[in-house]
């Protein structure tokens, strides 16, 4: 639905080159929530902008439902009617909520309509049609200053579906909300993804956005995607980043002697079987739990453990072994990577 | 003087005055609102962006803001003597007065509709907006308090120029406090000429400023 191949941004200003996107390909299936997680600074919010060419790639192309929207762009700032038209089927919503304080709720939703021409009658109906799919059916009249953040930001995603968008793309669009409102806020995306189809993209620097609602991910860093994949297949693969990211493990061993540190990854049926107890059963081995993290990932129990087994490579592998055949996820972390974190700085 | 000797004369220069501001406001805002638009859409970044047309239009301006009206007015006499065919009179004193309130309604303009959060201008741009819906459904309806504001001081900048006119004969009551307060040293008609600038002053000043606070209302809720 979304596919970028080899996109590059530079900023220039003042002599000063700064590479926003440096070859970023992605691809985005029709249907899915597309979560793209980075430190700020990665480059996500220049990636999202060059989708709906907000901002002119250096290089590269973007193609949207099929159409090259690069090829669209005419010179300059200017967006000729063909982007113009391409860009009402694609709604987005942002960190700010970016509501005109000038207009009702109601108003707020209608200006989009207003740009596709549609008569009084039809965009009051259909602004109010939008307004109870989000909820706010009782705040039609209210202004954004009156709502709270949450309530902005439904009307926010009510403006962003006015155009009958097959794509929503979503800039941060809960990093200003507490996280009992985001967790609303993500919960109403889901349907949407769920009941109209809607494909969304969205921007994030925070792990249970995507643990919340992503199917697949993209992780970047210094303008360049350095994993992506579906979350599940992620989880499943040994060394992953995001996997890390995802289910953060505690600390190292503090038992002297020999002993073997193992992260297995839960995933699917797995997750729900004994393993762990039949494993120490089955070898006779003592198993102490260093660290875990269970969740539900795309409606899917999976979780990480990390576990320590006594005994070094060699009188372990057995053990390890048999963990692979229970179809779990088994990687011996690199020490220097225990403490790495990605999360926990503030949003910008 | 006695009271019923002035009367008229107060009467026909307030008239005067107020046909002078009124017709220079609204060509200071037929002129200054465009070019104030314009002033920031020409911005590097802007939807217009055109650094060389923004350089142009800023410098225009800034010389325009930089006379002094006086000497703005009598450099303009042969222009308004082939506009209007005359370089006296309340209708030839418009325009110098809305040449010299052009620049100076645009600048406030630029100020007001620069306040406007560019994120506003990316959502609509994002829908599939343009420049005119940009324009007509962003930037002046979020500016309007701020645009109000402006006009608000244009138009007391314009009473305060309209008395300066006076003094090339344009009429209203800076002609009267001219010719009578200090010509012939009619001290009490002076004064009473001033108070009634005064008055229009502070109610175009209470005016402003209620539809200001009326605008703000609703967004501060
Ligand atoms: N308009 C701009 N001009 C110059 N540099 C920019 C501009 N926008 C973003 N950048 C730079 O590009 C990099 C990526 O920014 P951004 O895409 O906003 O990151 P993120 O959204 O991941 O925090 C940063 O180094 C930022 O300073
Ligand atoms: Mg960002």
């Amino acid at each position: 639905m979304i596919t970028t191949t080899d996109l590059t941004k530079v900023y220039r200003s003042r002599g000063r080159e700064v590479v926003a996107l440096d070859g970023v390909s992605i691809h985005v299936r029709p249907g899915e929530v597309y979560g793209v997680i980075g430190r700020s600074g990665a480059g996500k919010s220049t990636l999202i902008r060059c989708l709906n060419l907000l901002e002119r790639p250096t290089s590269g192309t973007v193609t949207v439902d099929g159409l090259d929207l690069t090829a669209l762009a005419g010179r300059g700032n200017r967006a000729g009617r063909p982007l113009r038209r391409a860009r009402g089927g694609i709604g987005m919503i942002f960190q700010h909520f970016n509501l005109l304080s000038s207009r009702t709720v109601r108003g707020n939703v209608e200006l989009p309509l207003e740009i596709l021409g549609l008569g009084r009658r039809e965009r009051a109906r259909k602004a109010l049609d939008l307004l109870d799919l989000v909820g706010l059916a009782d705040k039609a009249r209210a202004y954004p200053a009156q709502l709270s953040g949450g309530q902005k930001q439904r009307v926010g995603i009510a403006r962003a579906l006015a155009g009958d968008p097959k794509v929503l793309l979503s800039d941060e669009a809960t990093s200003a909300l507490d996280p009992e409102t985001t967790r609303s806020v993500l919960g109403l995306l889901r349907d949407l993804n769920r009941d109209l189809g809607l494909t969304v993209l969205l921007i994030t620097h925070e792990m249970d956005v995507v643990k919340a609602v992503c199917d697949s991910a993209a992780l970047m860093e210094h303008g360049r995607v350095i994993e992506s994949g579906a979350v599940s297949d992620l989880l499943a693969t040994p060394g992953s980043r995001l996997a890390r990211e995802l289910f953060p493990l505690g600390g190292g061993s503090e038992n002297d002697g020999p002993t073997t540190v193992a992260d297995i990854t839960f995933h699917g049926d797995s997750a729900a079987r004994p393993v762990i107890s039949r494993l120490a059963r089955t070898h006779g081995i003592d198993i102490s739990i260093l660290g875990a993290a269970m969740d539900t990932v795309g409606g899917r129990q999976v979780g990480r453990m990390r576990v320590e087994l006594p005994g070094g490579p060699d009188q372990t592998a057995a053990a390890l072994a048999f963990l692979r055949e229970q179809g779990l996820t088994v990687e011996i972390p690199d020490p220097g990577t225990l403490t790495e974190r990605l999360t926990g700085e503030g949003a910008r | 003087m006695t009271w019923s000797e002035m009367r008229p004369l107060l009467e026909q220069g307030t008239i005067d005055t107020l046909y002078m501001v009124a017709w220079s406001t609204v060509y200071a805002v037929l002129g200054g609102l465009p070019i104030g638009v314009l002033l920031v859409l020409t911005d590097r970044g802007g939807p217009l962006g055109n650094v060389i047309a923004n350089k142009l239009l800023g410098v225009v301006v800034n010389i325009g803001r930089s006379l002094p009206f006086i000497i703005l007015m009598v450099a303009l006499i042969p222009f308004t003597r082939y506009v209007v065919g005359t370089a006296v009179g309340p209708t030839a004193a418009v325009v110098p007065l809305a040449i010299g309130a052009i620049p100076f309604f645009a600048r406030l303009v630029e100020t007001a509709v620069r306040e406007v959060d560019r994120g506003l201008v990316e959502a609509v741009q994002a829908m599939g907006g343009g420049t005119w819906t940009v324009v007509l459904k962003v930037l002046l309806p979020q500016a309007l308090p701020s645009l109000v504001a402006g006009l608000t001081t244009t138009v007391i900048a314009l009473i305060g120029y309209s008395a300066m006119a006076g003094a090339v004969g344009g009429g209203g009551l800076g002609t009267l406090a001219l010719t009578y307060g200090y010509q012939r040293f009619e001290d009490g008609f002076m004064l009473v000429t001033v108070v009634v600038l005064i008055v229009i002053v502070t109610a175009v000043q209470l005016l402003g400023d209620g539809v200001v606070r009326l605008l703000h209302r609703r967004e501060r809720a």
